[in-house]
């Protein structure tokens, strides 16, 4: 039985939708970009953003059905991302999912975003093997999750204070490098020396069995980003290529060293990387050292996949349909949702 | 923009010191106020609002509101903790509600507020925080703004010249 979910995905600067067979097969996925409007701002801008999910819902949402072959009579559910994420944005995606639910008459099911981000890997990788421990990196998001079983994680830690993604893109801003951050500071890395400095890395000591176990997997990236801003106001003339290097070596092996210790701890037999910062190639390839060394099976999703979509939450949409059946027409949207409450 | 003498500036030589700094300030936080934080990039306004929020009774962590604009804490007072870095037009500080969150039961933070001071709902105190020579040194600076903080400026300074004391 392949049961067909369209899957709607709204939470920041992407209006998405993807229809998805058996929580596993692509038939379409739509991802419209607002980066160029936002990068002449420095950022999301939030009603930028809604106003944009307003105009854009419709095109894509009917883009994806028809890239699918698929009608409204062909489905057997809808998804929407019902948070984390910007609230004006999270409603455009969930409003539009009701009502086509109710014109179709077929079930809605509300998805978490980071829920979503664990299922993207999956989708590439049907086989891949759980328990899986999952690096997901963004703008908004640092966290690292077992995930035990579908609809089962375990949170092991998370960001106490900025997001990697959101350091990416304060350092870049303060470098004059421009949005989004993170291809910026990769672009620029590549020209410099990422041993020119030597900044901190928050939360890394020597030995992680002296660490208590909320740090111990807890990331801070808000003292390196200051440490940057320290730096470049004391040295001037610090080649900002060096600069961009040195900060995103700090970034990476902050990350890369969690992911080893969560590697140990866990015994998983396998790791995958998800959010919009694992497409930094720094990123890819010392994940790639970090699983090689462990043994493990790393699973590096398309950037495609890493990157906010509606085929992960097609896919993630679909797995809780068939465990938790659908959410009520009223529930709403959560600017704040964490993984907490799925496990 | 040459930025008006402050009521009272304290130094702090560590993060913690900040943290303690807001702590001693929620003392003087009644239902309804707006607090504005501006500032040097990395000077310490997400530590801040740790430190205020703890004082006030917030038992989660407080992270960085850049991503999500708006969080919301329960505690002793709702915590309310913006983040207006992201906006550009001042006509986009609407949809955030400043107008509805701050009421009786609450207190809102505002990171980078002093870019939107002429749409704030009211009076506020201005807490700037400055990055200072040595990489873990901040200047942190008070000003009062509208009627709302005015009675409460002699509390202000006495915060400040104990937080000096230390």
């Amino acid at each position: 039985m392949a049961e067909v979910i369209l899957g709607i995905e709204t939470s920041c600067d992407e209006t998405a939708a993807a229809v998805v067979a058996a929580g596993r097969e692509v038939r379409s996925s739509v991802v419209s970009s607002q980066v160029d409007r936002h990068a002449r701002f420095g950022g999301v801008v939030p009603e930028v953003a809604s106003r944009a999910h307003v105009e854009l819902i419709v095109p894509v949402v009917a883009e994806s059905m028809v890239a699918a072959g698929a009608e409204g009579s062909d489905l057997d559910g809808v998804a929407a991302t019902a948070g984390p994420g910007l609230i004006g944005s999270l409603l455009v995606g969930v409003s539009a999912a009701k009502a086509l639910a109710l014109v179709w008459d077929i079930p809605f099911v509300a998805v978490n975003h980071l829920e979503a981000h664990l299922y993207a890997a999956l989708l590439e990788d049907p086989e891949l093997e759980m328990p899986l421990v999952v690096l997901l990196v963004s703008g908004g998001h640092t966290l690292l999750v077992v995930m035990e079983d579908h609809g089962r994680y375990r949170l092991l830690g998370s960001t106490l204070d900025d997001a990697a993604g959101e350091a990416f893109d304060k350092v870049s801003r303060y470098l004059g490098l421009g949005y989004p951050g993170g291809p910026a500071i990769d672009e620029l890395a590549a020209l410099g020396d990422r041993t020119a400095y030597r900044y901190p890395r928050p939360l890394v000591q020597e030995n992680p069995s002296t660490m208590a176990d909320d740090r111990r997997f807890a990331f801070s990236f808000s003292g390196l980003k200051t440490a940057v801003v320290n730096h470049v106001r004391s040295d001037p003339d610090a080649l900002t290529a060096d600069v961009a290097a040195s900060f995103q070596e700090a970034a990476v092996e902050v990350l890369a060293t969690k992911l080893r210790w969560a590697l140990e701890s866990t015994g998983a037999p396998g790791a995958c990387l998800g959010g919009g910062v694992a497409a930094n190639s720094r990123l890819r390839e010392r994940f790639g050292e970090v699983c090689d060394g462990a043994g493990v099976q790393g699973f590096l999703p398309s950037r495609e996949m890493c990157t906010d979509n509606a085929a992960m939450v097609a896919a993630a949409g679909y797995w809780r349909l068939r465990h938790d059946g659908p959410s009520p027409l009223n529930s709403g949207a959560d600017p704040n949702l964490g993984l907490g409450f799925l496990v | 923009m040459v930025e008006s003498r402050p009521l009272a500036a304290v130094s702090t030589t560590s993060v913690d010191g900040t943290r303690r700094l807001a702590a001693a300030l929620a003392d003087l936080i009644r239902p309804g106020d707006l607090i504005v934080l501006c500032g040097d990039l990395g000077a310490g306004k997400t530590a801040f609002t740790q430190g205020l929020g703890a004082a006030l009774g917030v038992e989660v962590p407080i992270t960085s509101p850049t991503f999500t604009l708006a969080n919301r804490y329960p505690g002793a007072l709702t915590v309310h903790h913006l983040d207006v870095y992201r906006l550009v037009h001042i006509d986009e500080v609407a949809d955030l509600g400043l107008h509805e969150l701050v009421d009786d039961a609450s207190v809102t933070v505002v990171e980078w507020g002093d870019a939107i001071a002429g749409a704030l709902p009211g009076g506020f105190l201005e807490v700037r925080l400055l990055l200072g020579d040595r990489p873990d040194d901040r200047q942190v600076e008070f000003r009062t703004v509208g009627t709302e903080w005015a009675d409460r400026e002699p509390a202000v300074l006495a915060v400040a010249s104990r937080a000096t004391g230390e």
